[in-house]
């Protein structure tokens, strides 16, 4: 259960955010979480209040968006769509593939009243 | 320790995400801020420090991980026996509960510094700097972090290490790389602990294991071994001894590295720029596509 750390981090930069622009408090935070991240989104939506709570973004809404896994390839160059298990080239199904995003947890945007 | 660098000054003042330019106002008067700052910078930052600390000392820092039981402590007290008089190794332990296994190292006549992590699941860099402050690493050549025994949490958190190694007991399924990706994409080298047992199991088919880890793009060597009668630990020697010397070569150069996987927030923010100032404002665009 390592995403409550992670939302718990969240809602220090929230936090930081929203003290370094004045708000009173934070309507919407935008997020996005590929599987190789090591976070599965619905354990984030359920830290989220636990962690959020008492804060400045107590009530603001969490959205988040996931990503796809893309590699691309070291041989043929192509780009592809894989699963989290098997980063394989989709078209020479070759290994030497480099990853092109589904490891993302990344915080991308943040709404609040000031 | 942190004479040199000031990093503990706190590390609450590490991420000054905001201080440039006035808000952009969206339509319905809320204000709207564009990020893009990994989730765990704040960790990110602490392990970079760390590394800079085990650079400056030129200790090279390898953290453990696996599932509970897979051989983590085994392993080290065999390399101590082996390596003990060729280097100098000093071990961190995490575990939720008790000094157990700080205690078998400490037998060995090597300097161990528990980490109780009580119900957290990991160890984050933080931890490991607070118990770096604890111990004496003056003349270390080899740090080994033990982490918590979890094939999961682990795998998201930079503790400063320059290597990651990852075991796979022969008692688990072969499938475990495909069951755990993020964990097994993270190894710089996976070893097969408990090999003297696979003359019994007949499920395990060391092939297999690597065949799945091949299939996350992993160029990570396999190892097979049984620590506890050493069997077959002379690669593994070998791997730790190149180790050493490929690190020696780096802090002359004054280079680092990372394990192979990097975290995301490397990426948007470089190691040790001290340049995270990401944060920009656009203007509030009502057509996301977010929801």
């Amino acid at each position: 259960m390592h995403e409550l750390s992670i939302c718990q981090a969240l809602i220090g930069q929230v936090e930081d955010l929203a003290r370094d622009n004045q708000a009173v408090a934070v309507r919407t935070i935008w997020l996005k979480v590929g599987p190789l991240s090591g976070a599965e989104i619905p354990l984030l939506e359920h830290a989220y209040p636990l962690a959020a709570a008492g804060t400045v973004a107590e009530s603001a809404e969490l959205f988040i968006e996931p990503m796809a896994v893309r590699v691309r390839c070291k041989i043929c160059g192509v780009e592809s769509e894989a699963s989290a298990n098997r980063l394989l080239c989709g078209e020479c199904g070759n290994y030497h593939t480099e990853l092109v995003s589904g490891d993302e947890m990344i915080l991308t945007r943040v709404e609040f009243d000031t | 320790m942190c004479d040199t660098c000031g990093c503990n000054v706190t590390h609450g003042n590490a991420h000054l995400v905001t201080d440039n330019g006035k808000l952009a106002r969206t339509e319905d008067g809320k204000s709207a801020i564009t990020v893009l700052k990994n989730l765990l910078t704040e960790n990110d930052h602490q392990a970079a420090h760390n590394r800079q600390h085990f650079d400056q000392q030129s200790i090279l820092a390898i953290n453990l991980m696996s599932s509970p039981g897979a051989g983590k402590t085994a392993l080290l007290e065999a390399t101590i026996d082996a390596l003990g008089d060729e280097f100098s190794i000093a071990v961190i332990e995490g575990d939720l509960e008790t000094e157990n296994d700080a205690q078998r190292i400490r037998d060995k006549g090597v300097p161990a510094l528990q980490i109780t992590t009580g119900s957290a699941c990991h160890l984050d860099a933080h931890m490991v700097h607070d118990a770096l402050h604890h111990m004496d690493l003056k003349g270390i050549d080899i740090l080994f972090i033990e982490n918590v025994g979890n094939l999961v949490c682990p795998a998201s958190f930079d503790l400063g290490q320059h290597r990651n190694i990852t075991l796979l007991s022969v008692t688990e399924g072969d499938d475990k790389p495909a069951k755990y990706p993020v964990m097994f994409r993270a190894a710089d080298l996976v070893l097969l602990t408990k090999s003297d047992l696979l003359d019994v199991l007949d499920d395990f088919v060391p092939e297999k294991a690597e065949k799945y880890l091949r299939q996350l793009a992993s160029e990570a060597s396999v190892l097979q071994l049984a620590a506890r009668r050493n069997i077959d630990i002379d690669s593994w020697l070998d791997w730790l001894r190149n180790e050493v010397k490929d690190q020696r070569k780096r802090v002359e150069k004054k280079l680092t590295l990372r394990p192979a996987i990097q975290p995301e927030g490397s990426i948007l923010q470089g190691d040790h720029s001290h340049d995270h100032h990401h944060a920009h404002i656009h203007t509030h665009s009502k057509s996301h596509s977010h929801t």
